[in-house]
């Protein structure tokens, strides 16, 4: 049988080291069947995160070949082979163990972003009418699947580390999907510029290239968001103007 | 006792899916202080993977719908050995718990109105399932997600209970770890709802994620909570089949909700030879009426494809055992074939169903809006579970509630698609509201330190035996893997009294292997380990199904005898429930269906 050599992250907080090991290679196999081939047969204690298997839950983000990606949807058949492939853990988090960070900071970071407020009902029923052209926008951003891999990329936080005042492109994402949800009667966009660090990023859109779900982070989510602040705080008429007219 | 960080709080809810998460929004709302922990990160539960939608008479398609007809429905699919208080319930409630996830931040697709769009599913008379694409799961975890850190409730990620605490017969905390550590907690409660989801893993071939061990089912039957049901395990119709490394992984019913139709290895539409007179009068005679159904002609009936889920997962497997499958083992799933009967219909399926086109495109180089998929079943869904009471979700132990996969009774022999994530949004509210007002008049219990350093111990052992371990040392993924393909070959889709006499047998063996299982490494986040946990679970998961299929002596929705082809009318009255005798040993009874109110039976009499 086919075999590759997978060349994986093996440590704790502590100290850690490549480490290599052979799999065998069968049809259609993914970098996780490979880690959880390597798990049950050569390193029981190795440690990843994983749950769907089909790029719905988010859980497996790891850096293989040095490119951020969702294991579970990456396949042997697209890497070399002929060289060892590595596996290694996000870098703009923690290290815990093996492919394992502590992502818990994203967590913490959502919480402090303020949750829908709903406008009255519509209907005496007590729901609302909204047209599927004045979602679209919206669902998208909903379709996040909270991996970080766009968190992991984004220089701010990896290189520059900037974990306190920047919230990410995942929670800018967030919270254009909230600013720009029909129901909202919510204002983010003081915190977004105050407290969540919007300036911050410049535009290189490497959070919308690794992106997994397709989603257009950069120019559907932040650079509107920074137009709005923009509308905010410099062009009081429009914002006057704005605020009689219904949220878009 | 070594000090243990102790958590305290009224109502512990142990997962966070959907019913979990719904538990704890509700006990939270009610005021008193709520914990809730999970195996994984949150919003990464089984939830997060549900594809096709949420089932709630809501009438935004189809003005004659009403709970009436959905709890018909949800009967008729169980084969009338739903508790039909719970069925009764969960259709009254179901749209109001949808409409909730909308004000809480939820966005469905949407009908020309501007109203919740809903779509077809296997055995709702009308188009009732409440969807956003394919990713409905996603959407629904998240907005609990959402909506619930804001609440006040303390959540505990990556942390395992490994067993309910007791004082005399309450439930009164769970002892458990978390792994980035590997150290114990203990969480002191008034009151806890299990909402551990389902048991999939004991299977080799399973939608289920690593998490779906049955782990509350086992807790609750340990701790002195009864079983029931458990001989009615959904296979789901259509899994993915190949290649290898994705078998097992869910095809959404969606597919055939929107047009798809099955196929054997002729081209011939199989599911049209064989439909079961209890659908025949709501099923379409023709082809070309079972696509008027789906394109929304609402004097059309549903095509055979979207008869039941045992139904179909049965006839699947006739044409595979009689040599018309496909190459790879299954049976095709085509839906591209809508391209002959409407406009850019490429885009149409991208659109309904864009995670499918996802996911097949990106794992198995099939586009799916041209060639057809192939598919077979996957172990999907536990009808069976903790038995509550209908109304307030409480176990037979005071002070343990359970909700969601890990309860059981609306479903009867078969769930209807869709009627699971209603179920966990109904359910879920029930139990925190139960479990918060039990909270409020109960004073908190005493936690017995024995019964925690026996826990411990237990949980340990794995590293005494993987510290001496031989050339003979038992390691946990293997014995998983003997007890996946066991359960797989004996206790599967078709079912024999030998062949499952055999498997308690093949039971018996694995759990002494199971006692000598050893693990390697350290305590901080060690799979391993994890897995040499979770055996205890699925071992006793897996003798309760066996137990109570071998019980059942007919055949009835999910569950399928070989022996015993047709269903009794005698067995169609009763449940069969498990619980655990004093000496330890799990114990089997029949018990009789309670009457059913006259207009619920009325109900069902006009609806046939
Ligand atoms: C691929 C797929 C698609 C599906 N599609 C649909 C659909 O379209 N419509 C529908 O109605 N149903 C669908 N289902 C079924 C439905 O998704 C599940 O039945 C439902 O999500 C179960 O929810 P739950 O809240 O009961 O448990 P889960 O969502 O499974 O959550 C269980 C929780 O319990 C935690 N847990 C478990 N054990 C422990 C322990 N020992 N200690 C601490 N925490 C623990 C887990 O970590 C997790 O947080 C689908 C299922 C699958 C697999
Ligand atoms: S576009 Fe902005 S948020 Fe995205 S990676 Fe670049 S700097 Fe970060
Ligand atoms: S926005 Fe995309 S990359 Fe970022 S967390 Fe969500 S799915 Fe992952
Ligand atoms: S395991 Fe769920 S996204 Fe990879």
């Amino acid at each position: 049988m086919k075999t590759a050599t997978f060349r994986i992250w093996r440590g704790d907080v502590r100290a850690g080291q490549f480490h290599d090991y052979t799999a065998e290679v069968a049809e259609g196999m993914v970098v996780l069947d490979a880690i959880h081939q390597i798990q049950a047969k050569q390193a029981n204690d190795l440690a990843c995160r994983w749950n769907c298997k089909a790029g719905k839950c988010g859980s497996c983000a790891a850096e293989v070949n040095g490119l951020p990606r969702l294991m579970c949807m990456t396949r042997l058949s697209d890497i070399p082979l002929d060289q060892p492939v590595t596996v290694e853990p996000m870098k703009t988090f923690p290290h815990l163990k093996d492919l394992v960070t502590d992502v818990s900071w994203n967590f913490r970071v959502k919480k402090k972003i303020h949750k829908l407020t709903p406008r009255m009902a519509d209907a005496p029923d007590g729901t609302w009418r909204m047209a599927q052209q004045d979602i679209d926008r919206v669902q998208e951003f909903r379709k996040c699947i909270e991996c970080f891999l766009c968190q992991d990329v984004c220089h701010v936080l990896r290189e520059h580390r900037k974990h306190e005042e920047f919230i990410g492109p995942r929670f800018l994402a967030h919270l254009a999907g909230l600013e720009m949800h029909p129901l909202d009667t919510g204002n983010r966009l003081e915190a977004a510029k105050k407290e969540f660090g919007i300036g911050y990023c410049n535009i290189t859109k490497c959070c919308t290239y690794v992106c997994p779900e397709e989603i257009k982070i950069t120019d559907n989510a932040i650079i509107p968001l920074k137009e709005r602040i923009v509308d905010e705080v410099y062009d009081p008429l429009g914002k006057l103007l704005r605020r009689l007219r219904p949220k878009a | 006792m070594p000090e243990y960080q102790t958590h305290e709080h009224d109502v512990l809810v142990i997962g966070a899916g959907g019913a979990g998460l719904r538990a704890a929004i509700e006990a939270s709302a009610a005021g008193v202080s709520v914990g809730i922990v999970c195996k994984s990160l949150l919003g990464k539960a089984h939830t997060v993977m549900a594809e096709g939608g949420i089932a709630a008479a809501l009438a935004n398609v189809d003005e004659r719908d009403n709970w009436k007809v959905h709890f018909a429905d949800t009967m008729r699919g169980g084969q009338y050995v739903n508790n039909w208080r719970m069925a009764e319930l969960h259709a009254k409630e179901a749209p109001d718990r949808v409409r909730e996830l909308e004000a809480w931040g939820a966005v469905f697709d949407r009908t020309k109105d501007g109203r919740i769009l809903q779509r077809n599913f296997g055995g709702h008379k009308y188009a009732r399932l409440a969807h956003v694409g394919d990713r409905t799961g996603l959407e629904m975890i998240r907005t609990l997600q959402d909506h619930g850190i804001h609440q006040g409730m303390e959540v505990h990620m990556e942390c395992t209970i490994l067993t309910l605490l007791k004082d005399g017969d309450r439930v009164v905390g769970a002892f458990g770890y978390e792994r980035e550590r590997g150290r114990f907690k203990i969480f002191r409660a008034k009151a806890v709802v299990l909402a551990t989801g389902g048991i999939g893993r004991a299977y080799k071939i399973t939608s289920n994620s690593w998490e779906g061990t049955g782990d509350g089912h086992s807790l609750a039957y340990h701790a002195g909570a009864e079983l029931i049901d458990m001989e009615f395990l959904q296979f789901h119709p259509t899994g993915m089949v190949w290649p290898p490394s994705v078998c097992g992984i869910l095809v959404t019913e969606g597919v055939r909700g929107e047009g798809g139709i099955l196929l054997n290895q002729d081209g011939r539409r199989f599911m049209f030879d064989d439909i079961p007179d209890l659908y025949k009068a709501q099923t379409a005679d023709t082809e070309e009426e079972g696509w008027r159904y789906c394109a929304g002609d609402r004097n059309a009936r549903r095509p055979a494809e979207l008869l039941t889920r045992d139904h179909v997962a049965r006839c699947i497997v006739r044409e595979i055992k009689a040599g018309r499958g496909s190459p790879h083992g299954g049976v095709y799933l085509d839906i591209s074939w809508i391209k002959k009967k409407i406009p850019n219909a490429a885009e149409h399926i991208k659109r309904k169903l864009p995670s499918m086109y996802h996911q097949f495109k990106q794992l198995a180089d099939i586009d799916i809006t041209r060639e057809p998929m192939e598919v077979g079943p996957t172990t999907h869904y536990a009808m069976g579970g903790i038995r509550v009471d209908a109304d307030t979700q409480m176990s037979r132990l005071p002070g343990l509630f359970a909700a969601g996969e890990c309860a059981s009774g609306i479903n009867g022999a078969n769930r209807l698609g869709g009627n699971s994530l209603s179920d966990l949004l109904v359910f879920g509210k029930r139990a925190g509201e139960f479990a918060a007002k039990f909270a409020r008049s109960n004073k908190a219990g005493r936690v017995d330190p024995e019964q925690i350093e026996a826990a411990a111990r237990r949980a340990l052992e794995p590293f005494d035996h993987g510290a001496s371990a031989g050339p003979n040392a038992e390691w946990p993924y293997q014995i998983q893997f003997d007890l996946q393909e066991m359960m797989q070959d004996l206790v599967g889709i078709v079912r024999r009294e030998d062949e499952m006499v055999r498997a308690l047998d093949g039971l018996h063996k694995l759990s002494e292997r199971a006692k000598q299982v050893a693990v390697r490494g350290n305590r901080e986040y060690n799979p391993g380990w994890h897995t040499a946990i979770d055996l205890t679970n699925l071992l006793t998961v897996s003798e309760a199904i066996t137990r109570s299929a071998l019980e059942r002596k007919e055949s009835r929705g999910a569950h399928f005898r070989d022996d015993y082809p047709n269903k009794d009318a005698a067995s169609g009255k009763v449940n069969v429930v498990v619980w655990k005798a004093p000496d330890g040993t799990m114990q089997v009874r029949r018990e009789p269906i309670p009457e059913m109110r006259s207009e619920l039976k009325r109900i069902i009499d006009e609806m046939k």
